[in-house]
């Protein structure tokens, strides 16, 4: 277990280093001046932008830029803003909210999700198996502002930033991933009903509370819990749609913000923890895949 | 002769009175190919074939806008602008006073190329590398799989933002081709990974196939395999996903354009549209609500389809 | 669940032989029908199959795959997948309490304590996330009331009874750490946790080594010695049979062919499909010989031929045999069988 975790960490160092490295290109390597415009009408003094360029490592080449940047980033440094502001401070102002959205969504698509799962997943076929689909087939075919601007029409906008407020956007962000969850616990559970440990649990006349319950939800949950795991770190990068809709300042509205104003050592920075995010997940995933299904062996 | 319907149709004859008619009469009783199975499976499923009318409508809206409307889409009259809908204008007029209805069905054609473009993209690139993968294994696999999940790390939204706002500093006016090939680039090169994964997975279980094993065993090559042995087995999976995939791609399209960053006038999308609508949601509803409907049910067809055909290829699914 | 048989359907007719045969066997199956409703059309499974178990007695279930000796286990036991599958007819009592008709709280009351079950390939059928302990000590805590101390102890002991070695140090693997007849051990014991009268096993040992099945066989044997319990064999190893059974009942296209005294069947098959069952077994004696093999399939059970299910297979059909069902005939007290010329047949051999 120790030597896999050991080599799936090595296989992440590439990966990191590869999307990282992409972004910060398309980031830097804007082909318009990023000192436009940010000095009033005036173009910038020489000796501002020269002060800017060397802040930003801007003269050297791209590569030995980002090396530099990668080296900052790893004593927590994420830089400053042209207007000096520290963009860790930008980050920890936005991301806990987006955290808490994504959270709300995950809690939320996990609990309806499953649950139209298993009721369908046991009735194959009935009403209720054709309610969820045609509901799930909605979900997958509205685009995600359209379900928030209709959501956003009858809640009105959050008040704050508490979980309770971000409910209704935790349930536009977490829409399409629940239609997904309801399909994988349905397919799941109506494959497992069928299999012999199944009817070995009915053949030991234990409830079929307990058959449903325990035998058959265990080996049912394995896929499901998986891609929860997986759809935290897209939750996340998703927010941005979500957060534009309900007002909510979190780190997709940063980036767009920021963006616009070509401020991009926020941008890479936002997204190299998105990034680092989803590399986690992954590698949580796959442990937590092991600790579900005993079968797996990591040697 | 060689049609086997046509055989159908005729007197049984005596056995060896005719060779090539005693064959091509045996026919009948051969069991039906996985394939074949399958399309008589699809065409039994109602929502196969609602998917499909629906399909047709959308793409001879893409091809033949002018059948469905006279109304020039750009037309501009300021003294009706915003107004709802009416035996006038069924869904309303817009911001600038142009008919929603006409701009709708010729805002078909973009967003389908962009959709149908950015899956074959992501479909063409994904499966090579994947059956690449899958066939070689060992360092080209683990060297490519690392590759894809550099790209399948980025986060999709934002991705796109990054690269479509680079290549197109904000309040820059990008040529109609130019943009459209951005877009489809953008979502092509975030989401083949996705097609690389399942192709891979295919290739590796088709690989162990015994029929794989004896035809390497014979001295067949490389290409050989993997064309005549490998791609028959692994296409399924893929056009599967390509076919939901086309749908998701579609909703990809208005969501870019939504966010100011994909598709923009001139040229007339759905996405477009839904974002020149966004700021005046609450005044004036339908102009959003009308092209977002025509996504909508666009998208559904996709999905429809893919998991019809999807159910039909999977005989455990019945 | 998909499991009870209910009366839901409506279309549960009991035969009028019930009434008839009320005799005091343990477990006793009397004209029971099932089908199986498919897109494609409906298969008649069982026909009116009907066989008996005593205490402390071996019944060895013969036949060929498909012609229903599974489902006939499954529908005593109550966990018949419907659909696809209905019982449409018969009676099935367990210590003279009809179970077709009983609730669904007595049926699962039944399974386990009163019949239990174990299966053809125990790694499918033992749950693979839990350990076999949980999977044993479970039934002994909801179903006895036990602690989870006392569960572990009595599952442990199971364990032993059926010689899994060092059973207290296994109690937390999971089935997949053991070894084909290690995990029919686990099977076998998690059977016998609640002290079942009748256990069935169903081809118990096809899915294991020659070397184990011969060690698997001879420990069901025991403890159904041990525990004078009733043991419905389902098997089509001929070879199992002779060793351990007491009475036979074969089975064709959903129907009982002969029933009776394992001896005598072996020495005198009174039905066609026993004699061709019997010839196509290899014996060293007739080395160097051509084996005999029973030409042609199982009939299709959506298209079970008219008359006797048998008669496109048979060596002696007649006209009669394609015309009439041949109903089980009595030879003797303890044996029948439904062939239009069993008479013949035996004179003959």
């Amino acid at each position: 277990m120790g030597r896999y975790v050991l080599r799936r960490l090595l296989q992440l160092i590439p990966v990191f280093l590869g999307t990282t490295f992409i972004i910060y290109t398309l980031v830097w390597a804007i082909p318009v001046d990023p000192f436009a415009g940010k000095c009033g009408q005036r173009p910038c003094p020489p000796a501002y932008v020269a002060a800017m360029r060397a802040k930003f490592n801007l003269d050297d080449n791209l590569f030995v830029q980002y090396v530099k940047y990668l080296g900052r980033l790893f004593t927590g440094d994420f830089g400053q803003t042209f207007s000096g502001t520290d963009v860790s401070t930008l980050i920890a102002n936005a991301y806990p909210i987006t955290v808490r959205l994504a959270v709300v969504a995950l809690v939320i698509e996990a609990l309806v999700g499953m649950t139209a799962g298993v009721l369908t997943g046991l009735r194959k076929n009935g009403f209720a198996d054709n309610l969820v689909l045609v509901a799930t087939l909605m979900l997958i075919s509205l685009p995600v502002f359209v379900t928030g601007y209709i959501l956003r029409g009858l809640f009105g906008t959050p008040r704050g930033t508490s979980f309770v407020d971000l409910i209704v956007p935790g349930i536009v962000l977490g829409s399409l991933s629940m239609a997904y969850v309801s399909r994988l616990t349905r397919t799941s559970i109506a494959e497992n009903r069928r299999a012999d440990f199944v009817r070995t649990a009915i053949a030991k006349g234990l409830p079929t509370s307990r058959v449903v319950g325990v035998h058959l939800l265990r080996n049912s949950v394995i896929p499901v819990i998986t891609f929860l795991g997986t759809d935290l770190g897209a939750l996340m990068g998703g927010a941005i749609v979500t957060e534009g809709v309900f007002n909510i300042r979190g780190i997709g509205g940063l980036v767009f913000t920021n963006i616009q104003q070509q401020q991009g050592v926020v941008v890479t920075g936002v997204v190299t923890l998105l990034v680092l995010v989803y590399l986690v997940m992954s590698l949580v995933v796959d442990l937590l895949y092991a600790v579900l299904d005993p079968r797996i062996r990591y040697e | 002769m060689s049609d086997p319907t046509v055989a159908a149709g005729e007197p049984m004859l005596e056995p060896g009175a005719d060779l090539g008619r005693d064959d091509s009469g045996r026919r009948q009783d051969r069991p039906r190919s996985l394939g074949g199975d399958a399309w008589h499976e699809l065409r039994r499923k109602p929502t196969f074939v609602v998917s499909m009318v629906i399909i047709l409508i959308v793409v001879l809206m893409a091809a033949f806008p002018w059948l469905w409307t006279h109304v020039d889409p750009n037309a501009a009259d300021l003294s009706r602008v915003r107004q709802g809908p009416s035996g006038q204008a069924w869904f309303g007029y817009d911001v600038q006073g142009s008919d929603v209805f006409a701009r709708v069905i010729y805002g078909t054609r973009a967003s389908l190329l962009v959709g149908v473009l950015s899956t074959v993209g992501a479909v063409v690139i994904g499966g090579i590398v994947g059956i690449l993968a899958g066939y070689h294994g060992r360092l080209t696999d683990s060297v490519l799989s690392r590759f894809a999940d550099i790209f399948a790390g980025m986060p999709f939204v934002l991705g796109a933002i990054v690269i479509l706002m680079t290549f197109n500093a904000p309040g820059s006016n990008p040529g109609e081709v130019r943009i459209v090939t951005q877009v489809v680039l953008s979502i092509a090169v975030l989401s083949w990974p996705v097609a690389m994964r399942i192709m891979r997975a295919a290739t590796l279980v088709a690989k162990q196939q015994d029929y794989v094993k004896a035809a390497r065993g014979l001295g067949a090559g490389p290409l050989r395999i993997i064309v005549r042995h490998l791609l028959p087995n692994t296409v399924a999976p893929v056009l599967v996903y390509a076919t939901i995939s086309l749908g998701a791609n579609i909703g990809a399209e208005a969501t870019l354009s939504y966010l100011g960053i994909g598709l923009r006038p001139p040229v007339v999308s759905w996405g477009v549209m839904i974002s020149d609508a966004k700021d005046y949601f609450t005044v004036a509803p339908h102009m959003l609500l009308f092209p977002a409907a025509f996504v909508s049910i666009t998208v559904l067809a996709f999905v429809m389809l893919g998991d019809a055909v999807r159910d039909a290829f999977d005989p455990k699914s019945r | 669940m998909s499991t009870v048989y209910d009366g839901e359907s409506g279309e549960f007719v009991p035969p009028q032989e019930i009434a008839a045969a009320q005799d005091e066997s343990l477990l006793q199956v009397l004209g029971l029908q099932v089908e199986f409703r498919t897109r494609d059309g409906v298969a008649k499974v069982l026909n009116g199959v009907s066989y008996h178990v005593n205490a402390g007695e071996t019944l060895a279930v013969l036949g060929e795959s498909g012609s229903g000796k599974s489902v006939t286990a499954q529908a005593i036991m109550g966990i018949l997948d419907t659909p696809p599958a209905f019982v449409t007819g018969g009676s099935v009592t367990f210590k003279g309490e009809e179970l077709l008709t009983a609730s669904a709280e007595r049926r699962r009351m039944v399974r386990g304590e009163g019949i239990a079950m174990i299966f053809q390939d125990a790694l499918s059928a033992l749950n693979p996330v839990f350990t076999v302990g949980f999977q044993i000590a479970e039934q002994l805590r909801l179903r006895r009331g036990m602690g989870k101390a006392q569960a572990r102890a009595a599952a442990i002991e199971l364990l032993e009874q059926v010689r899994i070695p060092h059973a207290a140090g296994r109690f937390g693997d999971y089935p997949h750490q053991f070894s084909g007849g290690m995990r029919q051990r686990v099977m076998i014991a998690m059977a016998l946790a609640l002290d079942p009268e009748v256990l069935i096993a169903d081809e118990p040992t096809t899915a294991l080594d020659v070397t184990v099945q011969a060690q698997i066989m001879d420990l069901l044997a025991e403890i159904q010695r041990e525990r004078a319990m009733g043991l419905v064999l389902i098997t089509h190893d001929l070879g199992v049979v002779a060793e351990v059974a007491d009475r036979i009942a074969v089975m064709y296209a959903g129907r009982i062919v002969e029933s009776g005294g394992a001896r005598e069947i072996y020495r005198r098959p009174g039905h066609p499909y026993t004699v061709a069952l019997l010839e196509s077994l290899p014996r060293l004696d007739l080395k160097g010989q051509q084996l005999n093999t029973i030409k042609g399939l199982p009939p299709s059970l959506t298209d079970i031929p008219p008359g006797c299910p048998f008669h496109p297979r048979c060596r002696l059909a007649q006209d009669i045999c394609r015309r009439q069902v041949p109903e089980p005939v009595p030879l003797d007290a303890a044996r029948s069988s439904a062939c239009h010329f069993t008479g013949e047949l035996m004179d003959r051999v």
